[in-house]
């Protein structure tokens, strides 16, 4: 039962678009850097409690301050979330206070973590002292190096909103960054949760 | 493009293979005077020509479509849109699954059986094990680039020379010095790798006396080709003799010694030694040979219970952490740097007198 | 004094006069040849004008069918530097036993071998796979482009900077001696101190992050960019295996760059890993390097088995056989894949339970590819079979391939595997699937899909010589290599001293002899391709009667494939459309929105290789440069919103009216 045929069955005279893939695309790395962190995970499983007659995590991790950290950075990712809103909002300068105060919250996580690093490799607790200690400076450090580079590019997503507003091209950037961001976050939890919590339970 | 010069290379090249195979029907893998190297290949033939069951048939059809169903044929049927057959289907599903059901019954069987680190019921296939025989144990190592072999019941060993008792089983404890290796002896059993700090083992037994070709199955480095070892199964009396011929000579291999064997050599001459010191295979074993290094048992003991004689040991200073809290005494050794890979310590800490 | 020595180590790290192969002949003389070579083609370039073309064109384009035709470009240039290591290694086995230690010293042949099995696995056939997927997938659905053009632009150029770092560890230092897979203990900082596997981890790193990017992108194209009515059972076969590699590379890649990144830290940092003392185990590195090892064969032949349903199809004029069954089938190894990496070390001693338990998985995948062996029988069955080069290729396959298959599953057998281990029967045998497989599937696709890409068909005489060549030499070169291996052989070795073993090696010798005179020809068939290339044209688009929807296009397609999107109804669409009195389209065309060139992918995956060097020999200043550098174009990058503009409706017109006063002339 075919319609009144004037228009041709095999092809479209109208201007196609395919479906923007960005979101999918982005998602998809995402998974796969989600598969790095599994690796870097199972290494720390295997190796996380060959300390080599060294230092040990009940030994070296600092809950208190660990607990900050966290809290920073699931703030931090709260407020994303927030800036997420104003965008929906089409409120480009909420936005981009939402996003300064992410982007202080995220560096204060990393000043955070730094400290820590430098303490342990100044105990001599430092990545070349075992097994236990080259993937737990692995596994978080890869993590904080995803924090600092999420942190340059909300610098620069902060510009460019600045610049050109909210259009289409930056919005899909926002989300993109969002959807890092809060990926961070989850494999954050995974982190405090395997290798602190459980660590220090020795 | 005539049919015949397809057919004929096709045929040609398979003409090759199944000479190859005829050629390789008398070859030592298929062959092996050692009995668990024996069953090991009558697997293979059995895997073979069970999956033969299914290859025969496509390379036999897919000749035979591709000449009967060629373009300038038109005698056959041309049925353009015939794309399904449900029954097909089941047939081209079931039957490599049948063939495979059979083979994974034959591979769960055979591999529990000839498991490497299983000991042995049998000589061979009309022989089992008599009641109350001890295996003669052969310790390896796997060095830079050469074999040795401790025999810790008969107190000596030897660099790239095995030999054993004719239809006695052997268990061998194998472990490396540096980077991975596989110990292999094709005539006796199937191979298993050699690795630092790691025991594997491997049980097998030779029926034939003769002498074998032994090496590594795993590239090491510079000098992997020439990592060689002969092999002597030899009657109980000749390996006797054997064991008096070593412990007649005057070497030792002391701790001093191995150090100086473990450094890289290629084309090791066979060696003997009539004595040797004692635990040695642990600490090659426990990489503790250097005594300033900590045996990794110990370490291992030390990690699992937290705590252990660190008192031996050079401890770090007594460190704060963050907030302020005091954190337990550790040993303390030097980072890994290029220079130092192993991290051993400055200091040379006192020993432990048992380990 | 105190800046000249530090100043030197900061810029040039360990780099050195000694890095070159002044004292090397072998070495000096491809050197020689080659700068004359790039001297040569760089010369031809300026003298006909053509560096504009060249950027404007090809480097900075983001049209998949540009950059497919050079990442096949790239395959093809590697297969050379690839197979010249094979025949170094043939004719060094050949000679060398007893007193006569050959031409190659082990710090040589080492290399050799390493390198051989790094270029052909990840710069050959990983090339011309991604090549073929990249050219025909958006043809084939209907689309413009793929998802992320400058995304594609920028992993194509990364996977050619990792192989020019490859190729650098030629005259600049040396390469690794480790084996393909770099196994530590060996390849940690304490047994290959030297660049050797600096250059194999960052020469990989770097091609990696190309092919995961391309991953990524080919499936968000799949899922996206299918014309209307194309639904999943209805695409094309060879877009469903391009689907199922890509979802094994995106989730088989991060593996291989984890574990390369935690080697490196090793090497770099001195942590402890993979190290022998201080809590390191090397059987970690086994484990996950083939977690991402066994995905990549399959990465490797899934897509030739898409061609392969393809050129059945087409050349037999018949629907595929079990479409849907061939899907499934594709799937289920896809999963399966996954579950089987440990076949490849039961030696390693992981207990009887473990090791059967892979075994049996292992087997279990050749029941779905034994499905697939029949369904391409049965397309076969009451068809009317074409013997063009394609389906000669496709026959070939079939019979080789399955030999190699068999002796797959007898690998899988544990008690097995011991005593074949690591053996030339283990070389043999994935060389039978690799070439019987990969190679004559994508000589297969190359023969098919030339014509599309490039207007004229390639010369059938030189084809079919190539095609003998191959077939034949293949047999004369690996079927001795299973007699070794069950004789007892061990791979990797580079002088022997049993004399009888030699005749097996001069036979081999004599097979890879033969292959070379396949390339030779292929070669040949290149060049006389191009000479005769009017009397070989096609006009019509359509030169095999095809089914799938690249060939509505013209040959070569315009940049924007499709004036107008297809509409989809059935699975070989363009046969339905054939079938169905489709008419082509030949007025109402409308301006065209297409992506735009960019300098960024070039730019920024050369800046990567530079970083990368600069890693390798220590000189942390340019490498810090380097990097920063890398950021800095990225983020110039993204403040181009400007990446896209429309061709004109009357360029259009134009375009199509050629081709339809074309399409009048040709012959029907």
């Amino acid at each position: 039962m075919q319609p009144a045929v004037e228009a041709p069955r095999f092809y479209s005279t109208e201007e196609h678009h395919a479906e923007n893939g960005t979101l999918l695309g982005f998602w998809l790395y995402l998974m796969s850097d989600c598969l790095v962190f599994a690796c870097l995970f199972a290494a720390y499983g295997v190796l996380g409690r060959s300390y080599a007659a060294g230092p040990t995590g009940a030994d070296l991790f600092d809950l208190p301050l660990v607990a900050i950290n966290t809290s920073l950075l699931l703030v931090s990712s709260i407020t994303y979330g927030f800036a997420v809103l104003e965008m929906q909002r089409k409120k480009a300068g909420a936005v981009l206070v939402w996003l300064a105060i992410t982007g202080v919250l995220g560096a204060g996580f990393i000043s955070l973590e730094l400290y820590e690093f430098m303490h342990l490799i100044h105990e001599g607790a430092g990545p070349q002292r075992s097994a236990f200690l080259s993937s737990f400076f692995t596994l978080v450090g890869t993590h904080g190096l995803h924090v600092t580079f999420g942190i340059i590019w909300l610098v620069v997503l902060m510009v460019q909103v600045a610049q050109k507003g909210l259009i289409t091209e930056n919005r899909r950037r926002l989300m993109c960054l969002s959807m890092f961001w809060h990926f961070l976050d989850v494999v954050w939890i995974g982190v405090f949760t395997f290798v602190y919590l459980m660590g220090t339970l020795k | 493009m005539t049919l015949f010069k397809n057919l004929r290379a096709p045929w040609r090249s398979l003409c090759l293979f199944p000479m190859a195979w005829l050629a390789g029907c008398n070859t030592l893998v298929l062959n092996a005077p050692g009995d668990i190297a024996a069953q090991q290949g009558r697997l293979i033939v059995v895997s073979t020509v069970l999956m033969l069951l299914i290859i025969v048939p496509v390379i036999a059809l897919t000749v035979f479509f591709a000449w009967r169903y060629r373009q300038s044929n038109k005698e056959a049927t041309y049925e353009p849109d015939w794309d399904h057959s449900t029954a097909l289907e089941l047939v081209i599903w079931s039957a490599p699954l049948l063939i495979i059901i059979a083979l994974g019954a034959v591979t769960w069987i055979s591999t529990h059986t000839l498991d490497p680190y299983r000991a042995l019921r049998r000589i061979d296939d009309t022989r089992p094990v008599p009641q109350g025989t001890k295996p003669l144990v052969v310790e390896v190592v796997a060095l830079d680039w050469k074999w040795l072999f401790i025999y810790p019941e008969q107190g000596i060993a030897t660099v790239n020379e095995l030999a054993a008792p004719v239809d006695v089983p052997i268990s061998f404890k194998i472990t490396g010095s540096t980077v991975m290796n596989s110990f292999y002896i094709p005539a006796l059993a199937g191979q298993i790798y050699a690795m630092p700090g790691m025991e594997t083992k491997l049980h097998a037994v030779m029926n034939k006396p003769g002498e074998y070709e032994g090496f590594s199955a795993n590239y090491s480095g510079a000098g992997f080709s020439h990592m060689r070892f002969k092999f002597h199964g030899l009657a109980k009396a000749d390996f006797d003799k054997w064991v008096q011929a070593a412990k007649a000579g005057s070497n030792t291999l002391s701790r001093e010694a191995y150090l100086q064997l473990e450094k890289p050599s290629e084309r090791e001459p066979v060696q003997r030694f009539a004595s040797v010191a004692p635990d040695l295979y642990e600490r090659i074993l426990n990489r503790c040979v250097d005594t300033s290094k900590m045996c990794m048992a110990q370490m291992m003991a030390i990690d699992a219970s937290g705590t252990g004689s660190v008192a031996a040991y050079p401890v770090a200073a007594s460190g704060t952490s963050p907030t302020g809290q005091g954190m337990r005494s550790y040993v303390e050794a030097l980072a890994c740097t290029t220079d130092n890979p192993e991290g051993r310590p400055i200091a040379v800490a006192a020993v432990p007198t048992a380990n | 004094m105190l800046a000249s020595d530090d100043l030197t180590k900061l810029i040039f790290g360990r780099l050195s006069w000694d890095a070159l192969p002044l004292h090397e002949p072998i070495l000096l003389v491809t050197f020689i040849a080659v700068a004359i070579g790039g001297v040569a083609i760089l010369g031809a370039i300026t003298r006909f004008g053509l560096w504009g073309t060249l950027w404007r064109d090809w480097i900075t384009s983001i049209d998949h069918k540009k950059i497919g035709i050079m990442y096949i470009i790239l395959g093809l240039v590697m297969l050379l530097r690839g197979f010249s290591d094979a025949i170094m290694m043939r004719a060094q086995q050949a000679v060398a036993f007893g007193s006569n230690a050959g031409y190659l010293p082990p710090h040589h042949y080492d290399q050799i071998f390493t390198a051989h099995g790094v270029i052909m696995i990840f710069f050959v056939a990983m090339p011309l796979v991604t090549g073929l997927m990249n050219f025909v997938v958006p043809l084939q659905i209907g689309a413009r482009d793929v998802s992320f053009p400058f995304l594609n632009n920028f992993s194509f150029w990364m996977t050619t900077f990792g192989a020019g770092l490859t190729m650098a560890s030629l005259f600049v230092g040396e390469f690794a001696r480790t084996g393909w897979l770099a196994y530590p203990p060996l390849s940690g900082i304490a047994f290959s101190p030297d660049v050797g596997v600096d250059y194999y981890i960052w020469s990989l790193q770097i091609a990696g992050v190309g092919t995961l990017l391309s991953g990524v992108n080919l499936i968000a194209t799949i899922v996206k960019m299918r014309a209307p009515g194309m639904t999943l059972m209805k695409m094309p076969i060879f877009t469903w295996t391009a689907l199922c590699t890509n979802v094994l590379i995106v989730a088989a890649f991060p593996v291989l760059t984890a574990v390369l990144a935690m080697l490196s830290l090793d090497r770099y940092v001195g942590t402890n890993f993979f190290t022998n003392d201080l809590g390191g185990n090397a059987m970690m590195y086994v484990n996950l390097i083939w977690i991402w090892g066994h995905p990549e064969v399959y990465i490797l032949i899934l897509p030739a088995f898409g061609i392969f349903s393809e050129v059945v199809s087409t050349f037999c004029g018949k629907k595929l056989f079990g479409y849907a069954s061939m899907v499934y089938a594709t799937v289920v190894i896809t999963i399966l894949s996954y579950l089987v990496w440990l076949h490849h070390f039961f030696t390693m001693g992981s207990g009887a339970s473990v090791n059967s338990f892979f075994g049996i998985t292992t087997m279990i995948i050749s029941i779905p590819t034994g499905a697939k062996i029949f369904n391409w029988l049965f397309t076969m069955y009451r068809g009317r079979i074409r013997f063009e080069l394609p389906m000669m290729w496709t026959i070939g396959f079939m019979i080789t391939f399955v030999i190699g298959g068999m002796t797959g599953v007898l690998l899988a057998v544990p008690p097995a595997d011991f005593v074949l281990h690591n053996s030339l029967f283990l070389i043999a045998h994935f060389h039978n699937v690799i070439i019987g497989g990969v190679l004559f599937g994508l000589l297969a696709g190359i023969t098919y899909w030339f014509p599309k890409a490039f207007g004229y068909k390639l010369d059938p005489f030189w084809g079919k010589c190539s095609f003998w060549f191959w077939v034949i030499g293949f047999y004369f070169a690996f079927m001795p290599l299973y007699v070794l291996g069950l004789m007892g052989v061990t791979r990797r070795v580079s002088h022997f001293e049993d004399p009888s073993l030699q005749i097996w090696f001069v036979i081999a010798a004599f097979g890879a002899a033969l292959i070379a005179l396949g390339i030779a020809c292929f070669i040949i068939q290149l060049i006389v391709s191009f000479i005769r290339r009017e009397s070989l044209r096609d006009t019509t688009g359509d030169p095999w009667n095809g089914r799938t929807l690249e060939w509505s296009t013209a040959s070569p397609p315009p940049a924007y494939n499709f004036a107008f999107t297809p509409i989809i109804r059935d699975s070989d669409a363009w046969h339905d459309m054939k079938a169905n009195q489709y008419a082509r389209p030949k007025e109402g065309f409308i301006p065209i929105h297409m992506p735009s060139n960019t300098w960024a992918g070039f730019v920024i995956a050369a800046l990567s290789a530079v970083c990368g060097f600069a890693l390798i020999w220590h000189m942390w200043l340019l490498a810090g440069i380097g990097f920063v550098a890398m950021i800095g174009a990225t983020i110039v990058h993204t403040f181009n919103y400007k990446r896209d503009f429309y061709i004109p409706a009357d360029e259009v017109v134009r375009i199509e009216s050629d081709r339809t006063r074309l399409l009048a002339a040709s012959p029907t």
